[in-house]
């Protein structure tokens, strides 16, 4: 478990890390969320005790990281792959890493075979491609087997393969008990890694919440119908108070549960050719709720703050999946919503 | 002790202590051998003998200095305080390493220098054996070897890149303390007592015969109080260096 406190960093005049208080718990993936320069690197360095903060604190366990004990026994972090010599080998990274902290030789082996790196164990890790310094990092991190791991941006750089055994294995250390942090700046990501949610933007706390909650609160969920007489449903809908948007031969029904459009549509006898609900994209939400951090208080993201978008839906949020990335992930399915955010691009080239 | 067997294997897991090394006891070896041969061996007294395992000297700070100075290059040193988080230990750990691999290094190179250089010297003014001050002027290359280290340690942490600590810790010795001596009326006066001048006082003979009183320094300190403000300053030094370990962010 990792408890932080009213943790702040200043550099200078800037304020990188703005009263930060929350709790990272054992047996999920906890996600770390905010756009670049939020201030999650610098959180978790406050965290392993490599950064001080200038106020507050951030204990493991109830304990400050400099006063653990064998600390690789306890926490194990990969904040950057890089953090190597590159004329070392792999081998003997890992192995001043297990003698610092008291762990056998043997050990070194193990976590080299966990890892796959078995076979490239002697060579310089400087010519490591990007995904094998990963998973020496990643070598090093569970080295004393330890109950807290923290990741930062564990998948940037690597192959969607790559991707995959890293979330993979996250969510299998979480499901093994541990406590797993994990930052990103990749929301759709974070969505299908992580189960819980902190989201910080400038510094400061913007959401705590379970990922499916955060995203049934932060985005809108609309209704797509497609019918041969849409102009009458149009007309219908309209009349009963109810805000639709037209998209490419469908209409896009804003803030109604979709089960009033189908029964407005019913008693009517409009033919429908599609009913579907669509879940607001996660890139779209994170957006707004980043956008402009201050005026988002923590626990502010209801989205009422901005012209630019209608208010989140007051009625039940549509259907929202127990698993899996959300169907608003996917940008084909939620065309409704490119008109409102013009100038975001997606931050998966990153 | 575990921490200094982490600094060993860190030490020597890259390649360049080895080439280090090997300039260390090539630059002993060298001048020993030009010393021994030159003029039958008439200029062969153990403070110029030995002037090669002082060029060591240089080298095995430069050496010292890498050994911290890389690891903020390539960023080991947060995944050195990852796993040791007091900050003072990691240091104090690769201190003595240092100091102790240099104590061995300096005293192996200038026992070489000095037999290489008994072995080819046909007509020394003095016969070259291991008694009275000449141990101290062989020997005394271990003690100033460990407590370069030392400075170089210091220097490294304090300015976390090679190029700076490197470039201080060899004009520091070779210019600025020779240029100090310039200096009217101060310079001579306080030049000795500057901390490489003082401590190469510890290798110096007390007493030469007339031949080579010029070349020989012979004001300034004593051999002790030469070493002992050479020791003074790489603690100094290692204790501020200690103090900003603990207070920078890693």
């Amino acid at each position: 478990m990792i408890e932080v406190s009213g943790l702040s960093k200043t550099f200078g005049d800037t304020r990188a890390v703005d009263q930060l208080s929350f709790v990272v718990r054992p047996g999920v993936v906890t996600g770390f969320l905010g756009p670049n320069g939020a201030g999650k690197s610098t959180t978790m360095r406050m965290i392993l005790g490599l950064d001080n903060p200038t106020a507050g604190e951030a204990l493991i366990d109830g304990q400050r990281y400099a006063s653990l004990v064998r600390p690789l026994t306890k926490v194990g972090a990969l904040l950057d792959a890089n953090w190597v010599h590159p004329n070392r080998s792999a081998r003997s990274h890992l192995r001043w890493m297990a003698t610092s902290n008291g762990l056998p030789t043997t050990r070194v082996d193990e976590v080299l075979e966990t890892v796959g790196l078995t076979a490239v164990a002697g060579k310089a890790v400087g010519k490591f491609s990007l995904g094998m310094k990963q998973r020496l990092g990643l070598a090093g991190a569970i080295l004393g087997d330890p109950q807290v791991l923290l990741f930062d941006e564990p998948v940037n750089g690597l192959d969607p393969e790559g991707i995959l055994w890293i979330r993979q294995f996250m969510q299998s250390l979480a499901a093994a008990g541990r406590t797993v942090f994990v930052s990103s700046h990749l929301l759709s990501e974070m969505a299908v890694t992580a189960q819980h949610l902190i989201v910080i933007g400038r510094g400061k706390l913007i959401a705590d919440a379970d990922t499916a909650e955060f995203i049934a609160q932060s985005t809108e969920s609309t209704v797509r119908v497609r019918s041969p007489q849409l102009p009458a449903l149009a007309d219908l809908l309209g009349r009963n108070g109810i805000r639709v948007t037209a998209a490419d031969g469908s209409l896009i029904v804003h803030s109604v549960p979709i089960e009033q459009v189908g029964d407005l549509a019913g008693a009517a006898g409009i033919t429908l050719h599609e009913l579907a609900g669509v879940q607001g994209s996660l890139e779209e939400a994170f957006m707004q709720l980043t956008g402009d951090s201050v005026e988002y208080g923590a626990h502010g993201f209801t989205t009422s703050g901005d012209p630019m978008l209608p208010t989140a839906p007051a009625g039940p949020p549509g259907p929202l999946p127990a698993a899996g990335p959300p169907p608003g992930y996917q940008p084909q399915s939620s065309p409704g919503f490119q008109p409102t955010a013009p100038n975001y691009t997606a931050p998966e080239g990153k | 002790m575990s921490l200094i067997a982490v600094e060993r294997i860190k030490l020597l897991s890259t390649r360049s202590p080895y080439w280090c090394m090997i300039a260390i006891v090539a630059a002993s070896l060298l001048i020993a051998l030009a010393i021994g041969l030159g003029d039958s061996g008439r200029q062969a007294i153990p403070y110029f003998a030995l002037r090669g395992v002082g060029l060591g000297l240089s080298i095995y700070m430069v050496l010292a200095a890498l050994a911290v100075t890389t690891e903020y290059r390539f960023s080991t040193v947060r995944s050195t305080f990852l796993a040791v988080p007091k900050r003072t230990n990691v240091l104090l750990a690769k201190t003595l390493l240092l100091a102790g691999i240099g104590a061995v290094v300096g005293f192996l190179c200038a026992i070489g220098a000095f037999f290489l250089t008994k072995l080819l010297a046909k007509d020394p003014p003095d016969p070259l054996v291991l008694q009275g001050q000449v141990w101290r002027e062989v020997a005394g290359y271990g003690a100033l070897f460990a407590i370069a280290a030392i400075i170089a340690v210091s220097v490294g942490t304090l300015l976390r890149q090679s190029a700076g600590a490197i470039a201080l810790l060899l004009l520091w010795p070779l210019l600025v303390e020779s240029l100090f001596t310039l200096i009217p009326k101060v310079g001579p006066k306080a030049g000795p007592w500057l901390p490489f001048t003082a401590g190469d006082r510890f290798i110096t003979p007390t007493s030469v015969t007339d031949q080579f009183q010029d070349a020989v320094p012979q004001t300034g300190p004593t051999p002790v109080q030469g070493l002992l403000v050479f020791l003074a300053t790489a603690v100094v030094l290692w204790l501020i260096a200690a103090f900003v370990l603990n207070k920078r962010d890693a």
